[in-house]
């Protein structure tokens, strides 16, 4: 699998996506500055987590509209697999390659802890070595994690299976006090319509090494390897 | 042509930042205060004379960039 990273001013997640990356294809990611506007041609495109751009305007607003997005919006369109974590996320909703928002914390404070996920879909190129409701732990990192759509397009998105990720507590239990940070329905991760674009707010990229607490995130890392190489 | 962009978050959105603002005035004693709402303004300074044309101009920043039109609504006042 050939991969490559998206870096922007701010970024500060990209050695943690290249070490993933990395450990489950073998080959190094190519890196890719914010303001390239052809992309080289690879499998797979990951847009990082940090503070691209300082979150000014608005979480992730500057970066999708920089010239590097415009070319992974065709990439995508093209049916390129993209990544999206933390920021990366923020800046696909932001791109309208992911719809609704994220917002400031309903609790209005940055989080940083360990969180318990279920994986609600595991039939996608992103979950496929997870089980159907499996409880995974990464870490999450946020102030602005708040997942809004309007009720309509979250109809739509459970419908179609395109919620990948919710919030949960160790027993896999989604409900309103394992939600961290507000997100309707305990989203914490969602596909495109065409199942190749995945954004989600914790970090499985900080999840691979024993010395992280846990290895949980390999499995996301090694599907996309399965389905992509 | 001076203009001012009015941001502000859509009925129906949560808006903790107002929420907090809420109590916190609250706590400073100040009652009846209902309801607290934030959002942004921004400041345009356009080189645009002509009215209808400069605010078409900012209608399309607030589309593309300043307002994410998910979640925010926008208001633009032209100043002259």
């Amino acid at each position: 699998m050939k991969s490559a990273v998206i870096l922007f001013p701010g970024t500060n997640r990209e050695n943690d996506a290249i070490a993933a990356l990395e450990q489950a294809s073998g080959s190094k990611p190519q890196l890719v500055w914010h303001g390239e506007t052809e992309l080289p041609k690879v499998d797979l495109i990951m847009i990082p987590g940090g503070f691209s751009y300082g979150d000014y305007l608005r979480s992730g607003a500057m970066a999708g509209k920089s010239p590097v997005m415009r070319a992974v919006a065709d990439q995508a369109k093209a049916g390129v697999s993209i990544i999206g974590v933390c920021n990366g996320f923020q800046i696909l909703t932001e791109t309208h390659l992911l719809p609704g928002a994220l917002m400031r914390n309903a609790h209005l404070k940055f989080i940083c802890k360990r969180a318990a996920l279920k994986i609600e879909n595991a039939e996608t190129r992103f979950t496929s070595k997870y089980d159907a409701g499996q409880v995974v732990k990464y870490p999450v990192a946020h102030h602005d994690g708040n997942y809004f759509a309007d009720s309509e397009t979250l109809d739509r998105l459970e419908g179609e299976g395109r919620v990948a990720l919710r919030y949960c507590d160790d027993d896999g239990v989604v409900a309103p006090e394992t939600n961290l940070n507000g997100s309707q329905r305990n989203i914490a991760g969602i596909l495109n319509e065409k199942g190749n674009v995945l954004g989600m707010m914790p970090h499985p990229e900080n999840a691979i090494d024993p010395l992280h607490g846990g290895i949980d995130g390999r499995g996301l890392f090694s599907s996309m390897v399965e389905a992509l190489s | 042509m001076k203009a001012k962009v009015y941001i502000t978050l859509k009925n129906g959105v949560l808006d903790p930042q107002g929420k907090a603002i809420e109590h916190a005035l609250g706590a400073l004693d100040f009652g009846g205060v209902n309801e607290v709402r934030q959002g942004k303004m921004i400041e345009l300074d356009i080189a645009e004379s002509d009215e209808a044309k400069a605010k078409s101009q900012i209608e399309a920043m607030c589309e593309k960039l300043l307002a994410n039109t998910v979640i925010e609504n926008y208001a633009i006042e032209l100043i002259g």
